[in-house]
């Protein structure tokens, strides 16, 4: 056995440490969203397949909640690693670059999942959920996590210094996903924005997920899971080439 | 026998710097190898082209005959080293530090071995201590262990000694010396020249990216290096047809440099005839100091 369990421990145990940053502050946040957007929308935004705004709403929290942690995962511990010089701790060991992709990557998707699972924890307290396909949401999980782990992953080889980062999370993944209809049907969109959400991964992500809760959604879920796992293969090949040919890694 | 590490024309380059230009060299199993020069000269350089830390612009290397790319596994296994950064992980304790470490190389029971390495270097009182809270002497040790936790043959120390107390540096020496003892090979950067004499059995310097002397440690102290003599004279003048050449002078008092003891004599023979009297006289041997000066110059 190599150094991948190991691996894929400390980088679990790393955000484990930190948990009430890591996991009960973005638990919380989601939960403000919850309140103020339930607050705000409720009358508006119409929910197809006939659920509440809120039955409607939570389970897009939920998925965002999955995609954001899964990328400051990987992202962040990279960085840090990088930035603070301890990364050859890990680059010393016979350790191979499929190795370090799967600990990075799945110590995100326990981190996205982790999350996610607080996050609909807290919220069911609050708001009638309905489970109409449990297979979808957790598959939906498992491929949304995996999707933001690698690009995390991938942010991390590429970024020389936290600010890159921060902007990559502020500039790309934060409006991908709030655009993404977390808070509201693409179909109550006008025409050219419904098609402009077409060009975003995350949407498929997040349409798909919910679809597992209320049984209605935007797109064919099984379309869906396409589009998840062929973002995850792209994404898998290209930090696996830069892995192996030591990019930035090893100088 | 293959060598514990060989490099073969191994080139760096950092835009058009070459940290490393053609180094080939080989360290024998067993031995306690010096790899000195001035800042800059390439030696973290070669250490990290040597555990794959950083890909060589052309060239090869390999550890225990097992090349650092094409065999890494087997290569890295091979090698511990010590960096010259004092870096850590603030996340963990020095025990957590070393059993993750040990667990990267696939070593999942080994305690034993760790609580030994934790005592040989007095970190006892300090295991369970996050590394964050540890001061920068403490963390150079915990570096050491972490290199040493899947008892490689091979163990590079790049200038371990920086910033390290009187006491903590004889302690890490003796440990180092009983590691070579025990068939260890050890490779050691520093620039504390004192140390490198004394320890090391082979010594190569490093000038610009390129090795411009490698012997044994006796050999270079004999041939690059001769005597100083430092005199104090009852003038300020020397007496002329004096061969040895001044290394400096301050009043009465006169460094010469001496190719061996019979210019010695020479020299003395020249002051008794000139009349100068010698109110003081000392010889100093050769020291890696003077040898490395000199190479410098010459390259
Ligand atoms: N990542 C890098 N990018 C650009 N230049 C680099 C890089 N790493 C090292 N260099 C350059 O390569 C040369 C050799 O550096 P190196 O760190 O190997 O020297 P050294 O002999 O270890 O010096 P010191 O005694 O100060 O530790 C230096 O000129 C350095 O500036
Ligand atoms: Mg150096």
């Amino acid at each position: 056995m190599g150094g991948f369990p190991t691996l894929f421990y400390k980088e679990t145990l790393r955000f484990w440490k930190v948990s009430f940053q890591t996991v009960a502050a973005p638990v919380l946040t989601s939960l403000l969203y919850l309140v103020v957007f339930a607050q705000a929308l409720a009358d508006r935004a119409p929910a197809p397949g006939g659920v509440s705004y809120t039955a409607f709403l939570v389970p897009g929290l939920v998925m965002m909640s999955i995609l954001q942690n899964a990328f400051a995962n990987s992202s962040s511990s990279l960085i840090q690693s990088k930035v603070t010089g301890n990364m050859v701790f890990v680059l010393l060991p016979p350790i191979s670059h499929l190795e370090l992709y799967a600990a990075y990557v799945l110590a995100s998707m326990v981190r996205g999942l982790v999350v996610g699972a607080g996050v609909l924890a807290v919220t069911a307290l609050f708001v009638d959920l309905r489970l109409a396909s449990p297979l979808w949401i957790a598959g939906f999980a498992l491929v949304g996590s995996a999707v933001l782990g690698a690009l995390g992953l991938l942010a991390g080889i590429w970024a020389d210094k936290f600010d890159q980062i921060a902007a990559f999370q502020n500039f790309v993944i934060l409006p991908l996903t709030f655009l993404s209809g977390v808070f509201y049907s693409i179909h109550s969109l006008p025409e050219f924005w419904q098609h402009a959400s077409h060009l975003n991964p995350f949407f498929y992500l997040i349409d798909g997920f919910r679809y597992g809760f209320i049984g209605a959604s935007d797109f064919p879920p099984l379309a869906s899971l396409a589009v998840g796992g062929l973002s995850f293969a792209i994404l898998s090949a290209i930090a696996l080439a830069l892995l192996k040919s030591g990019y930035k890694l090893r100088g | 026998m293959t060598f514990a590490i060989e490099t073969v024309n191994v080139e760096k380059r950092y835009g058009c710097l070459r940290a490393l230009d053609a180094v080939s060299l080989q360290v024998r199993q067993g031995e306690f190898f010096g790899l000195l020069g001035p800042n800059g000269a390439g030696k973290t350089t070669l250490i990290s082209v040597v555990a794959g830390l950083v890909r060589a612009s052309a060239g090869t290397a390999r550890v225990m005959g097992a090349d650092v790319v094409a065999d890494y596994r087997s290569a890295r296994r091979m090698l511990g080293v010590v960096p010259q950064e004092l870096v850590f992980d603030p996340f963990f304790t020095v025990r957590e530090t070393l059993r993750l470490q040990s667990g990267y190389f696939g070593l999942r029971r080994n305690d034993a071995w760790i609580d030994e390495i934790i005592h040989h270097l007095d970190l006892d009182a300090k295991a369970e201590a996050n590394m964050r809270t540890l001061s920068g002497g403490m963390k150079r040790r915990v570096l050491v262990a972490q290199a040493l936790v899947h008892k490689p043959p091979v163990i590079v120390l790049d200038e371990p000694t920086a910033g390290v107390d009187v006491e903590l540096r004889q302690g890490l020496w003796r440990f180092i010396r009983r590691l070579n003892r025990d068939g260890h090979t050890i490779v050691l950067t520093t620039h504390y020249l004192d140390e490198a004499e004394e320890l090391c059995d082979r010594i190569a310097l490093l000038k610009a990216g390129r090795v411009v002397a490698l012997d044994s440690t006796r050999n270079l102290l004999q041939t690059f290096s001769g005597f100083v003599l430092r005199l104090r004279l009852d003038r300020e003048q020397l007496p002329a047809g004096l061969d040895a050449p001044v290394l400096s002078q301050d009043g009465t008092s006169f460094n010469l440099r001496l190719r061996d003891t019979a210019e010695l004599e020479s020299v003395l023979h020249r002051l008794r005839e000139a009349g100068v009297g010698i109110a003081e006289f000392e010889l100093q041997p050769p020291d890696l100091e003077e040898v490395f000066l000199r190479v410098m110059e010459r390259h």
